[in-house]
């Protein structure tokens, strides 16, 4: 790991194939230059992506990636990170990858609470697949497979990541490069499962949620007298579904990442070149 | 009567059956016999009929027979369920004294030992022990020393304090004392010990230990019977190693998982059943494009959709060899014994890093949940090699880079296989994915590519076909015109059944196969044979469909699919009907 990385050493030479002005380069720089500011290199990174416009993102960065399949990039993560502790180890998906298909494996990476970063670009619509309702669209917009809106209330990511017992739960905004970083800077630091809800726009197919929408409506926690440490206050601005929150929500300061808790440390591909010295034991205890 | 003897305890699913049999079975391996085990359970925890049966000789013991010698009923159901089992002289244990077996029928010609189970549990310390003082009692009609049962209740009950033990001896005297002198007369079933030392164990505890032997340290899954046994195995065991067991949320989150930590570098693997490996195949795909060496255990179970989830079947062939969208190069084994459970994961490990793909072990019920004696020697640690392939460190990668210093993870070589580099190698930063992609690893839709990639993909099997053995294993009469092939757990029964056929001086030549793909080309075989008939516990045929297509022959068919793996005997009278029956026509 050298000390002169910069965040351009993250880039691919590969040119996004992302329409112009669409909230994923915002979201992705950001990505890379937290992972530069926090002292990583390509050569230690892994990051996995979902699918959809959101999981073009290991494409475009340069590190060591896989891009799976529609909603299991977390499990993946979870295996490269438990199997080399000494990995840096970055998620992305979008809202459809993360809290539809892959719902089921968010609830359980936010209680695994394995140390690595997840950062979801909302843009509150299936970009990728050309604009069908995500769970996080609102109940009223209409789309080309709901003309009368999903009728049907938004999943709130971040309500069920405090519900799972999240220990680092934050929310940004692409556009706000900033902040933004400083946000996936601290996930990435946290120790633990560090979450963040992107939102990301798509300028092609959500007219809703747009960046004007979003830099019109949003709080930022950072002008708020608001403490991330207090779970119950979090917990309130989390519910309050009339805000547009952009910081850290919450933190647990006491989290214990699941490596730790588990007692691993060392990385799992280092293996003797036979069985185990030990490994007629095995055998003997069948006596 | 032979030293053959075969063993029952049955009783409610709840009634401690499965750990009696075991410690039974134990006592017997520890006084230097061979013993194969079977069960017979239903899928509920409490309620419901179970046995746990023993078959045990100082010969090698491969198979179930249909024969019971000594039955342990804790239920009137257990004498009904068996009644086709038991015969003339079989001994018969159970409690009279309980209000429900005090009208129980002992059949003709069989013997009754009426035994008070529960009082003499009771008189050395506790009820529970009723099942010991049965074990005791088995003892004494069989002649057995005792002291071979009591070192393997120490065994089993060392953990919990001296006392226990000592109750439990206790409770095992009490029966072996009430038989000996209640029922003066003298019982056929003398059986011999030897100085021999085995390991008793089953498929699914073969297949954990050859994964750590192997140098697996991670695993994910998902319980399902009958492959929970793999990750109970390697919990608390795999973390001496620096490893990890994840029960991970559901199967798709399993296999990813373990794909994960097989991209970190790790030996990596999952395992399932039946239900599992449908929720899994999403992921086949994956793991052959993005070429992570990942090992994905089946252990059949009879199927379709949740089917019967504690009984026999081999139905899953079709699914491991073609399951998944598109074209997917993989291996496939299918180990036939519990020892070969051991090997065939070694082997599987070193397969998957070595050509970079998905193996597919492809075990069944019948193998896992049953306990097998071998010498101990079977288990050979010290020749467990381990090949990881082509892994290239700082120094290698710059020879698989592009002219702009980018490292090529899916480089088209000669045979197929590519460079790897693992995480944390410096320069070797590359992604992958299921996408197609060019050598990079980036997405392409470019034809030329595409065609180079698959190519490339599918050459690794061509590669391993010509660098690895996958020869058959042969028994029987090699010179007879009658030719037996079977897969998987059948080649124990099968083998006995080969001495059943020459006492009816029917000569068998018997080719057992543990590989499905690559497999080996029997069609010369198959050729020179007058009959062919394919063995399998599935309705259908899978594997005979296969033979079929590729010996462009017809073969005749001996399938199975009731829930219960075949029987010795009964094998061996099938195929002298099949060998008589008309020749199939096309
Ligand atoms: C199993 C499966 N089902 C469906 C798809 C098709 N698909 C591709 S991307 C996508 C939606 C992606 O939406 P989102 O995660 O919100 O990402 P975005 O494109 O908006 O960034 C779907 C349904 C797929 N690839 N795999
Ligand atoms: S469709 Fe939307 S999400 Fe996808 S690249 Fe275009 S703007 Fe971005």
């Amino acid at each position: 790991m050298s000390s002169d990385i910069r965040f351009t050493d993250f880039k691919s030479d590969k040119q996004p194939t992302w329409c112009p002005g669409c909230g994923d380069f915002g979201t992705m720089n950001g990505m890379m230059k937290a992972l530069a500011n926090t002292g990583n290199d390509p050569d230690n990174t892994f990051v996995v992506a979902g699918i959809g416009c959101s999981g073009k993102i290991g494409t475009y960065m340069h590190s060591y990636a896989l891009h799976g399949v529609h909603g299991r990039a977390l499990p993946v993560g979870t295996g490269v990170k438990l199997a080399n502790p000494d990995l840096e180890v970055m998620v992305a998906g979008g809202d459809g990858d993360g809290y539809s298909i892959g719902a089921g494996h968010f609830i359980h990476a936010v209680r695994r609470n394995v140390d690595m970063t997840y950062v979801v670009m909302d843009n509150r619509i299936y970009g990728l697949t050309k604009g069908q309702a995500s769970p996080t669209s609102r109940e009223d917009f209409e789309t080309s497979t709901t003309p009368e809106g999903p009728k049907q209330p938004p999943v709130n990511p971040l309500a069920l990541a405090l519900s799972a017992g999240g220990s680092f739960i934050a929310q940004s905004f692409s556009t706000d490069a900033q902040r933004h970083t400083e946000i996936v800077q601290k996930a990435i630091e946290h120790d633990g499962f560090g979450f963040v809800n992107v939102f990301s726009p798509c300028v092609t197919f959500n007219d809703v949620d747009t960046y004007d929408y979003f830099r019109d409506s949003i709080v930022d926690l950072a002008e708020e007298d608001h403490d991330p440490t207090d779970r119950d206050a979090a917990k309130t601005k989390i519910l309050d579904a009339d805000k547009e929150y952009q910081g850290v929500l919450y933190q647990n300061e006491e989290s214990v990442p699941y490596s730790e808790l588990h007692g691993l440390d060392s990385n799992m591909a280092d293996i003797p070149d036979g069985a185990p010295e030990d490994a007629m034991d095995l055998v003997r205890e069948f006596y | 009567m032979p030293d053959d003897l075969n063993w029952a305890i049955g009783g409610e699913a709840g009634d401690g059956i499965d750990s009696t049999g075991k410690i039974f079975a134990q006592a017997l391996s520890r006084a230097g016999r061979h013993v194969f085990t079977s069960k017979d359970f239903a899928s509920r925890i409490r309620g419901g009929y179970t046995a746990y049966k023993i078959r045990s000789s100082t010969d090698k013991v491969e198979s179930v027979v249909d024969r019971l010698d000594i039955l342990v009923a804790l239920t009137e159901r257990t004498i009904e369920e068996n009644l086709d089992e038991l015969h003339e002289g079989s001994v018969i244990i159970y409690d009279g004294e309980r209000t429900e077996m005090q009208d129980v029928d002992v059949p003709e010609g069989m013997i009754g030992l009426s035994v008070p189970l529960q009082r003499l549990a009771e008189e050395a310390g506790g009820a529970i022990m009723q099942n010991i003082v049965a074990l005791g009692a088995a003892c004494e009609v069989t002649n057995f020393p005792i002291e071979n049962l009591d070192s393997a209740l120490e065994k089993k009950f060392g953990t919990k304090g001296e006392s226990i033990v000592d109750n439990n001896k206790e409770a095992a005297r009490k029966g072996q004392e009430f038989v000996a002198e209640e029922f003066d007369h003298e019982f056929d079933y003398d059986i011999d010990t030897t100085d021999n030392d085995y390991v008793l164990l089953n498929g699914d505890e073969a297949i954990g230990m050859g994964a750590i032997a192997a140098g697996c340290r991670f695993y994910a899954g998902y319980p399902i019977t009958p492959a929970t046994d793999v990750m109970e195995y390697l919990t608390g065991r795999i973390e001496q190693y620096g490893g990890e067991v994840v029960q991970a949320e559901d199967e798709l989150s399993a296999i990813n998982m373990a794909l994960g930590a097989a991209r970190a570098g790790a030996r990596s693997m999952t395992a399932t059943s039946g239900p599992g490996i449908d929720l899994m195949t999403e992921t086949f795909g994956l793991v052959a494009t993005s070429e992570t060496p990942l090992v994905i255990a089946d252990v059949m179970r009879s199927g379709p959709s949740t089917g019967m989830p504690t009984k026999q079947e081999q139905g899953d062939l079709n699914m491991t060899l073609y399951g998944g969208h598109g074209e997917i190069p993989r291996f496939v084994l299918a180990p036939t014994n519990v020892a070969e459970c051991f090997q065939k994961t070694v082997e599987a490990f070193n397969l998957a890093e070595k050509y970079q793909t998905p193996v597919f072990l492809l075990a069944d019920l019948s193998m896992a949940v049953t306990e097998q004696t071998f010498e101990p020697e079977v288990f050979d640690m010290d020749a467990v090699e381990i090949d990881r392939g082509k892994v290239v460190d700082e120094d290698e990668v710059e020879a698989w880079t592009d002219e702009k210093g980018r490292f090529q993870p899916h480089f088209p070589t000669a045979d197929g296989i590519s460079p790897r580099a693992l995480p944390g190698t410096t320069d070797g930063a590359h992604m992958s994915t299921g996408l197609e992609h060019n050598s990079l690893g980036r997405r392409t839709e470019d034809t030329d590519v595409r065609i180079e990639q698959v190519d490339k993909r599918n050459r690794k099997v061509q590669t391993a076909q010509e660098e690895e053995d996958w020869s058959p294993r042969e028994f029987g009469d090699e010179e007879s015109d009658n030719l037996v092939i079977s897969w998987g757990s059948n080649e124990g029964a099968m083998r006995e059944a080969l001495d059943f056929l020459e006492e009816d001086d029917v000569s068998v030549r018997f080719i057992s196969v543990p590989y499905i793909f690559p497999r080996p080309d029997l069609s010369d075989d198959i050729e020179a044979a007058d009959e062919v008939v394919v063995v399998e516990c599935n309705a259908n045929g899978q594997f005979a469909d296969i033979l079929e297509h590729d010996a462009l022959t017809r073969v005749k068919r001996v399938n199975k699919y009731n829930g219960v793996r075949f029987k010795a005997d009964e094998l061996a009278e099938e195929i002298k009907e099949s060998l008589q029956a008309e020749e199939v026509t096309a």
